[in-house]
C-alpha cells in the first residue's frame, strides 16, 4: 500500500511539473496580456513597452519559464497583477482555498446526503412514482444552467422571501479568523452568530453546485443498486433467510457503493469547474472566482498557481479515493 | 471491535476540535472599536450608522499614487484630498486643501496657498512643507514603478527624476507653512487642473517615510508594494477601518478629527461583487445601498421598484477609430467623411444608447473648455455618402470593423448592439464590412494598439477638465491609434495641440482649442466621433446626499441613510 502511495505521488509531481510548462505557454501565446490589462484603453506604444521590459515579458519564453521555475521552486510564484494586485499568488491561493474547499464539502454533502439514499430507494422501488420524480429531478441537475439557477434561487429565497443572504461569505460582521473556513472558525470561536452567519450563506452556492453531483450520483446509486439487487449472492443472501436490513446493508449497499466512491471522487475533482460560475455569481471569495478574475486580467502568476493547485488536488482527492476504494474492495489491495 | 476504533476516531477528532479551539480566541473583546463594528449579525445595508456600496472590483492598492483603476479610487477618495478638489456634479475644480492657486505670467510657476489647521490621520500637520515632500515623492521613483505603478505620473507628468523624458515638475518650494510653490519646466493647459487626479492625493510624510512607501519591487510578473500601500493615512472625511480580503469587504470609519464638516454616515462598507445581476439582487433584497453602472436596460425596472437612477453628465467620447495604414482608402478625406455620413447616429442614440446619450459633434463632451458649439453633427445621408464614395473611387469598398466582446463601458454600454447598428449603416451606402469580434482582453485591445483592424469602437472617459485630456490624448503625438503618421496632417496636427496646451492665457487658449476642434471635424477627420453617453449609479430606498459627478468621483460623506 505504501509503494502504492509513493508511485502515485511521484506521478502527481510529473503531472504538475508537465502542466506547469503547457500552462506557461498556453498563458503566452493566449490573444491580449498582462500588459493589456493593466494598461488598459490609455495604453500608448511607449507606455507597452516600458511595462512589458519592467516584467520581463520582452524576453524570450524559454528564459521566461526558466526563470518562473526558478522562483517556483523556492515557493516564489510572484506577485499579482489582476485579482489583487501586488499580492503574492501563492497566498491568494492560501487565502481562497478555504472558500472553495468549504464550498464544495457542503455541497458533495448535499449531494450525497440527498443522492445515495433517493439512487438507492429508486433503484428498490423501480419504475415507481418516487423512480420517475427522481430521475425528472436529477435531470433537471444536470440540463439547468449554473448561473439560471443561481439566480433563480437567490431571487426567490434572498430577495423576496429574505430568508437568506444574496451573495459574499459573511455579512458585515467583525469575525474572528482563525482557520479562514468560516463556519468552522465560529465555531472554534464561539462567534456563534458569525459561523449562523456563514452557513447562511453557504447554503444557496452550495446548493448550486450540488446539483450536478447529485444527480451524478444519485444515477449512479440507482443503477449500480439495480445491478446488484440481481446478482446472485443477493439471492443466496435471501435463501438463506437473512434479514432484508443485513441484506441491503452488508450485501446489497455495501457492494452498490464501489462505483458510486469512485463518482464522488471524480465529482469532488469536477466541483472546481462549477464552482467558478457559482463561486462568480454568489460573489463567494474561493478559488474558482479568482480563477475568472485572473483570467479576465490575465493575471499570470495567479492563474499558474490556481491551475497547478487544482490539478495538485484533483489528483490527490483521486489518490485518496483509490486508497478508499482498497479499503471498501479487499481484491484491489492484493491485486 | 469497529465501535472501538469509531470511538478512538471520535475521541481524537473531539480532542483536535478541542486544541483547536482552545487556540481559538475570539477578537471580538480587542477590536470592538474596530470599523467593522458591533457584530451584528446581518449584513449593514440599511443601518442607518452604515452605508453599503457595491463595488464591481476589489481596490488594487490604497495608495492612490500607485493606483489607476476606478474601484481604487472610489475608495481612496473617501480617505483622502488633494491640493484641488472636483466641485460636486462637475468635472470643475474647486478648492480642497489649497485655499487657492496662482500662476506666475509664464505659467511655469505655481504658489498654493494651503489651508490651515489640517492634520492627517496620523496627528501630523498638513503644511507646505508636506506638500513637497509628497511632490518629490511622486518624482522620485526607481525604474520599476516608473514603468507600471506610477502610470498617472507618467501620463500627466511625462518624466520622473533623472529618467529620459523630461519631467513636466521640476521642483517645490515650501515658502511658509501655508505656502507651497510648484514649479515647472514647461506650461501645459493640464496644470492644475490635473491635481483634481486621485493620484495626486496629499498623504502623510511621516506615515510614507516610516512605511517606505516609494518600495515597489518586481515580483515574478508583476510588482510587489511596500506594506504602506495597504495602510493608507490622509486628510479625508473617512479612514480606513479593515480590508476584510477573504469576506471581500472594505470598512472606512468617520474621521472624527476632520477638518470640514463632518461625515453624516458613520461607516461605509465596500462590498466587492463583480456580477451585476448579483449587485442587483443585493439592492433589491436591501443588503448594498448602491451600486455603479447599472445595466441601462435596468434603470426603469430599477426605478420602478422604488430605487433612484442617478445619471451622471456625460464626460465621455464614444468613437469609430480609423486606420488609414491598414487600409490605404482611408488615406482619402473623401471616404471619411462618406462613413461619417455614412451613420445614422440620431438613431443609435435614440435605440442603442441610454436615456440622455447625445450625438458627438466632436471629440470631447461640451463641459469642456475649447468645446466649440457652433459645429453640426456631421448629416446623415445615404445619398451623399454613396456619391462621395464613387467621387473617391471607393465604390463598394471593404472595411473591416471590429468591435470588443465580454465589455461594457461608460461610453459603450452593450458594443455588440452599437456594433450591429453601425454596420448595417455601413452596408447601406455599399461598403462591404468584414466584422470582427474579439474579448476586450483576449486580443481587443491589443488588436488596436497593434494597428490590426481598419475600423474599430473605442471611448475615453475624462480624467479631468482638460481639452488637452481629450484631443491631446488622442492625436497630441502622430504616433497614436489613429496612425495619423501615415496622413498629410498627422505632424500639423500635433504640432497645433502643442502650441494650443501651451498658450497661458485661457481664453486665447480656449479660442485655440475651439479652432482646432473645427479642424479635427472639417479638414482632417482621423476618426469619427459617435456619441456621449451618460453612465449611472443606482442608490436604494432611503439613501439621500449622492450627487452623481461625471467623473465618477462620488463623495459618500455628504450621503445618508435611513435607518431600517
Amino acid at each position: 500500500m505504501l509503494r502504492f502511495i509513493v508511485r502515485r505521488l511521484a506521478q502527481m509531481v510529473g503531472v504538475v511539473f508537465v502542466l506547469s510548462l503547457l500552462l506557461f505557454l498556453w498563458l503566452r501565446l493566449l490573444p491580449g496580456g498582462t500588459v493589456s490589462a493593466i494598461l488598459g484603453d490609455r495604453a500608448t506604444p511607449e507606455s507597452r513597452a516600458r511595462l512589458e521590459k519592467a516584467l520581463g515579458l520582452d524576453e524570450p519564453l524559454w528564459i521566461q519559464y526558466w526563470r518562473y521555475l526558478k522562483r517556483a521552486l523556492t515557493g516564489n510564484f510572484g506577485a499579482s497583477t489582476g485579482v489583487l494586485p501586488g499580492r503574492d499568488a501563492f497566498d491568494i491561493f492560501l487565502a481562497r482555498f478555504p472558500a472553495t474547499i468549504e464550498l464544495s464539502i457542503f455541497a458533495i454533502l448535499i449531494a450525497v446526503l440527498l443522492g445515495i439514499p433517493m439512487g438507492y430507494l429508486a433503484a428498490r422501488r423501480r419504475a415507481s412514482l418516487f423512480d420517475n420524480s427522481s430521475i425528472i429531478v436529477s435531470l433537471i441537475g444536470v440540463a439547468v444552467p449554473v448561473f439560471f439557477l443561481a439566480f433563480l434561487l437567490q431571487y426567490i429565497f434572498a430577495v423576496k422571501l429574505g430568508w437568506l443572504p444574496v451573495s459574499g461569505r459573511q455579512g458585515n460582521i467583525n469575525a474572528t479568523r482563525v482557520t479562514g473556513f468560516f463556519v468552522l472558525d465560529g465555531l472554534l470561536t464561539r462567534e456563534w452568530d458569525a459561523a449562523w452567519d456563514a452557513l447562511k450563506h453557504l447554503i444557496l452556492p452550495a446548493l448550486t453546485l450540488s446539483t450536478i453531483p447529485f444527480a451524478v450520483i444519485f444515477r449512479i446509486t440507482r443503477a449500480s443498486v439495480l445491478e446488484v439487487l440481481d446478482e446472485d449472492f443477493v439471492r443466496t443472501a435471501e435463501s438463506k433467510g437473512l434479514t432484508n436490513r443485513v441484506i441491503r446493508g452488508r450485501h446489497v449497499l455495501r457492494n452498490a457503493l464501489l462505483p458510486v466512491v469512485t463518482t464522488i471522487g471524480l465529482q469532488v475533482g469536477g466541483l472546481l469547474a462549477g464552482a467558478i460560475l457559482t463561486e462568480s455569481v454568489f460573489s463567494f471569495g474561493g478559488i474558482g472566482e479568482a480563477l475568472a478574475l485572473a483570467f479576465e486580467h490575465r493575471d499570470y502568476s495567479v492563474l499558474q498557481v490556481l491551475i497547478m493547485a487544482s490539478a495538485a488536488t484533483f489528483v490527490l482527492v483521486n489518490l485518496i479515493v483509490d486508497i478508499l476504494y482498497a479499503v471498501i474492495d479487499p481484491r484491489v489491495r492484493t491485486r | 471491535m469497529k465501535l472501538t476504533r469509531l470511538k478512538t476516531t471520535a475521541v481524537l477528532a473531539a480532542s483536535v476540535s478541542l486544541g483547536l479551539a482552545g487556540c481559538a480566541t475570539s477578537d471580538r473583546t480587542t477590536d470592538s472599536g474596530s470599523a467593522t463594528g458591533s457584530g451584528s449579525s446581518t449584513a449593514s445595508g440599511g443601518a442607518g450608522d452604515t452605508f453599503t456600496f457595491g463595488a464591481a472590483g476589489a481596490p488594487e492598492v490604497f495608495d492612490p499614487y500607485y493606483a489607476s483603476d476606478g474601484e481604487t479610487f472610489r475608495v481612496t477618495r473617501q480617505i483622502f484630498q488633494g491640493l484641488l478638489g472636483i466641485k460636486p456634479g462637475t468635472a470643475d475644480p474647486q478648492p480642497e486643501l489649497a485655499e487657492s492657486w496662482e500662476p506666475s505670467e509664464d505659467g511655469l510657476t505655481w504658489t498654493f496657498k494651503l489651508r490651515q489647521g489640517v492634520k492627517f490621520t496620523d496627528g501630523e500637520a498638513f503644511n507646505a512643507a508636506a506638500v513637497c515632500y509628497n511632490f518629490e515623492r511622486m518624482f522620485d521613483q526607481n525604474e520599476v514603478a516608473q514603468a507600471g505603478p506610477a502610470e498617472y505620473w507618467a501620463y500627466t507628468m511625462l518624466g520622473f527624476k533623472g529618467s529620459e523624458t523630461e519631467s513636466l515638475y521640476k521642483s517645490c518650494e515650501a515658502k511658509d507653512d501655508s505656502t507651497a510653490v510648484i514649479n515647472l519646466t514647461r506650461y501645459t493647459s493640464d496644470f492644475p487642473v490635473m491635481l483634481t487626479l486621485e493620484s495626486f492625493s496629499m498623504q502623510s510624510p511621516k506615515a510614507l517615510k516610516d512605511g517606505d512607501a516609494n518600495n515597489v519591487q518586481k515580483e515574478g510578473d508583476g510588482f510587489k508594494y511596500p506594506a504602506y500601500a495597504m495602510a493608507p493615512v490622509g486628510t479625508g472625511p473617512y479612514k480606513l477601518g479593515k480590508y476584510d480580503e477573504a469576506n471581500k469587504t472594505i470598512s472606512l470609519v468617520r474621521n472624527d478629527d476632520f477638518w470640514g464638516e463632518k461625515a453624516k454616515t458613520a461607516n461605509i462598507v465596500f462590498k466587492i461583487i463583480p456580477d451585476e445581476s448579483t449587485r442587483r439582487q443585493e439592492l433589491e433584497a436591501g443588503s448594498i445601498n448602491a451600486y455603479d453602472l447599472p445595466n441601462p436596460a435596468d434603470w426603469k425596472g430599477l426605478e420602478d421598484a422604488g430605487n433612484k437612477v442617478l445619471v451622471r453628465p456625460a464626460f465621455n467620447i464614444l468613437y469609430m477609430g480609423l486606420n488609414p495604414e491598414k487600409n490605404s482608402k482611408l488615406q482619402d478625406l473623401k471616404v471619411r467623411k462618406a462613413i461619417y455620413m455614412a451613420l445614422n447616429r440620431d438613431q443609435l442614440v435614440a435605440t442603442q444608447l441610454p436615456e440622455g446619450a447625445k450625438v458627438a459633434t466632436q471629440f470631447m463632451p461640451d463641459t469642456v473648455a475649447g468645446y466649440n458649439s457652433s459645429l453640426q453633427p456631421t448629416k446623415y445621408d445615404v445619398e451623399g455618402a454613396k456619391a462621395l464614395l464613387k467621387e473617391a473611387g471607393a465604390e463598394g469598398m471593404t472595411l473591416q470593423f471590429a468591435y470588443p466582446s465580454e465589455v461594457s463601458r461608460p461610453y459603450m454600454p452593450n458594443p455588440q448592439s452599437i456594433a450591429d447598428a453601425l454596420t448595417a449603416d455601413l452596408e447601406a451606402v455599399g461598403i462591404k464590412v468584414e466584422v470582427v469580434t474579439k474579448p476586450w482582453n483576449g486580443g481587443y485591445l491589443d488588436g488596436v494598439d497593434n494597428g490590426l483592424f481598419d475600423a474599430w469602437l473605442l471611448g475615453w472617459t475624462g480624467d479631468y477638465n482638460s481639452a488637452n485630456n481629450f484631443i491631446g490624448t488622442f492625436f497630441g503625438s502622430d504616433v497614436n491609434d489613429f496612425h495619423t503618421w501615415k496622413t498629410d496632417f498627422g505632424k500639423t496636427l500635433s504640432k497645433e495641440l502643442s502650441d494650443a496646451d501651451g498658450i497661458v492665457d485661457e481664453g486665447k487658449r480656449t479660442t485655440a482649442y475651439e479652432a482646432l476642434n473645427q479642424k479635427i471635424m472639417e479638414e482632417y477627420l482621423p476618426g469619427l466621433a459617435i456619441s456621449h453617453s451618460p453612465p449611472a449609479l443606482v442608490v436604494g430606498k432611503g439613501v439621500d446626499g449622492l450627487t452623481a459627478s461625471p467623473l465618477t468621483a462620488e463623495m459618500f460623506d455628504t450621503v445618508t441613510v435611513a435607518k431600517s
